[in-house]
């Protein structure tokens, strides 16, 4: 696949809580259409770097660009620049109060201003695709953690963001209905968006992205396409972190 | 499959010996929770009603004939105590939450605010009530009616209706309680709401106004009842700065003509009638949300 622009660029970025150094030195390039996953074991920063790209996290050194613009310096309209981008989290973080199809509508609608009836539009078209059509006046807490996880991608997307960044989407799901939402990542790949997703799921890093980064210690040690990167990884970190993955089923 | 059928039957007498065994069991609590109240209560029963000063205080408090008498005028001055806390609950739902919300924000532009509503609950919610409404119920008017030398008042637009500086005074002191309550309660909205809201492109504002305000409203209600059955017995306090018309004013001024404490027990019933109701309230509303 010839690449196409970049959308996001990683430049040296740094990032420490306290002492603790969690990115060291971070460069990665994604480009438009690609799906790069983020591999690592927990606290190699995966998280964390997805976090830093939303601006939900300042940065301590390097840059990070969207479509070419630096959005890590201190004078950007942070609002503006997470408007251009979709998050979905390990948790779903669904809105407790607000249905479906409210938790849908409140980016489209207050984030973005769009009018309501547009917004509702396309709302109730995103929910369908992700077969939830018949729940959008149901509180998020009388769905499975799938269909809550499914609403979250939906709202996330619904914006149109130019990236998608999807944090660790089914660690927190029964194994029964992890693969409902890798559906509707795949779906989204079929489409072309452009994803950065960490994952724990090595079989859909294998089937969805395009790139496979390992990340250890804060840094991306490893990156190459999936096929090679889990069957015949290079450096030892990688293969010991493969390993331990396969000895836990997971793989 | 021989010995099925008798094995299904032994299976039937079991289920029934055990139910039969639950039946007997709450029936045997009921009857000892039936025993114990009746002892407990004879007992107190007995005690009061053979001491030597019983009879003085069956007169003085329990006269039929004064309560016949004194009860109407009693409940008709209560409807003055609820208006007053009626306005005064909204205001103080209204500060609380400003008060909350300016110590809970982060904006530096807003920091000489947040330490003013720092200091504001800090002495409001450390002062006891009643100082704060004779403070306010003295204090202003003084600052009102103060002349110059030439004769002028400058503050003179100062209320000076002992019923509006008490209103004030409850409002200050509950909104400073009101206002801590809201504050645990918009700590206690968890952060990913707010990475979440943020994430879809609102800012801080929309993130506090449609995302963590009501989800911390909602949290609050059971505590937030608690304080207005608090706020309502207060209401009483106002007569210290000469408010008359409430339901307890009422009561001391018929006891002091009267020479009978029965009107105040008319007051305490008055009290009541709004107190048990929100109390009942309140536990239906913990219990549904416990199951939720």
């Amino acid at each position: 696949m010839s690449p196409g622009k970049p959308v996001v660029e990683i430049r040296g970025v740094t990032k420490a809580f306290g002492e603790l150094g969690v990115l060291r030195g971070i460069d990665l390039v994604v480009h438009e259409h690609e799906a790069v996953a983020l591999i690592g074991a927990s606290g190699s920063g995966k998280s964390t770097l997805l976090r830093c790209i939303d601006l939900l996290e300042d940065i301590d050194d390097g840059d990070i660009l969207l479509d070419g613009e630096v959005i890590t310096d201190p004078s950007v309209d942070t609002v503006a620049v997470r408007r251009r981008l979709g998050f979905v989290f390990q948790a779903y973080n669904l809105f407790p109060h607000l249905n479906v199809l409210d938790n849908v509508l409140l980016g489209l609608v207050q984030g973005h201003g769009m009018p309501r009836s547009e917004a509702e539009t396309r709302a109730r078209e995103l929910l369908a695709r992700f077969g939830l059509e018949g729940r959008e006046r149901d509180n998020p807490d009388r769905l499975s953690g799938g269909q809550q996880q499914r609403v979250a991608i939906a709202r996330a997307f619904a914006t149109r963001p130019r990236a998608m960044l999807l944090d660790e989407v089914t660690s927190a799901l029964d194994p029964e209905l992890v693969g409902e939402v890798l559906q509707a990542v795949r779906d989204l790949k079929e489409e072309g968006v452009t994803m950065i997703l960490a994952t724990h799921e090595m079989g859909f890093a294998r089937e969805v992205a395009d790139r496979v980064c390992f990340l250890h210690e804060g840094r991306i040690i490893e990156e190459g396409p999936p096929e090679r990167m889990l069957r015949e990884p290079e450096r030892p970190e990688t293969q010991k972190f493969l390993r331990r993955l396969l000895e836990a089923g997971r793989a | 499959m021989a010995d099925a059928a008798p094995l299904e039957g032994a299976a039937r007498d079991r289920r029934a010996e055990r139910a039969a065994a639950r039946r007997a069991r709450s029936l045997r609590g009921g009857a000892i929770a039936a025993t114990s109240t009746v002892v407990f209560l004879g007992v107190v029963a007995w005690l009061v009603f053979t001491s030597p000063g019983w009879p003085v205080v069956r007169d003085s408090f329990f006269d039929a004939e004064v309560f016949k008498e004194t009860f109407p005028d009693i409940a008709k001055s209560f409807w003055l105590d609820i208006r007053v806390f009626l306005v005064v609950e909204v205001a103080v739902l209204v500060i609380g939450l400003v008060v909350a919300l300016l110590r809970t924000v982060r904006a530096p532009a807003l920091f000489p605010l947040k330490l003013l509503a720092t200091i504001y609950t800090d002495l409001f919610r450390g002062i006891p009530t009643i100082l704060l409404v004779y403070l306010i119920g003295f204090g202003v008017p003084a600052l009102a009616l103060g002349e110059a030398e030439d004769g002028s008042r400058p503050l003179d637009w100062l209320p000076t209706e002992p019923v509006v500086l008490g209103g004030i005074a409850l409002a200050l002191s509950y909104g400073a309680y009101v206002a801590e309550v809201y504050r645990a309660g918009l700590n206690s909205v968890h952060r990913g709401q707010r990475d979440a809201a943020l994430a879809l492109g609102l800012t801080e504002t929309q993130a506090l106004r449609h995302v963590i305000v009501p989800q911390a409203v909602r949290r609050v209600g059971p505590p937030l009842l608690n304080d207005f059955i608090a706020l309502q017995k207060d209401v009483a306090l106002l007569a210290v700065i000469g408010v008359t018309g409430t339901a307890f004013r009422e009561a001391q001024i018929q006891t002091a003509t009267l020479f009978d404490y029965t009107p105040l027990l008319g007051a305490a019933l008055m009290y009541l009638l709004v107190t048990i109701p929100c109390a009942r309230l309140l536990d239906r509303w913990e219990r549904g949300r416990a199951r939720s």
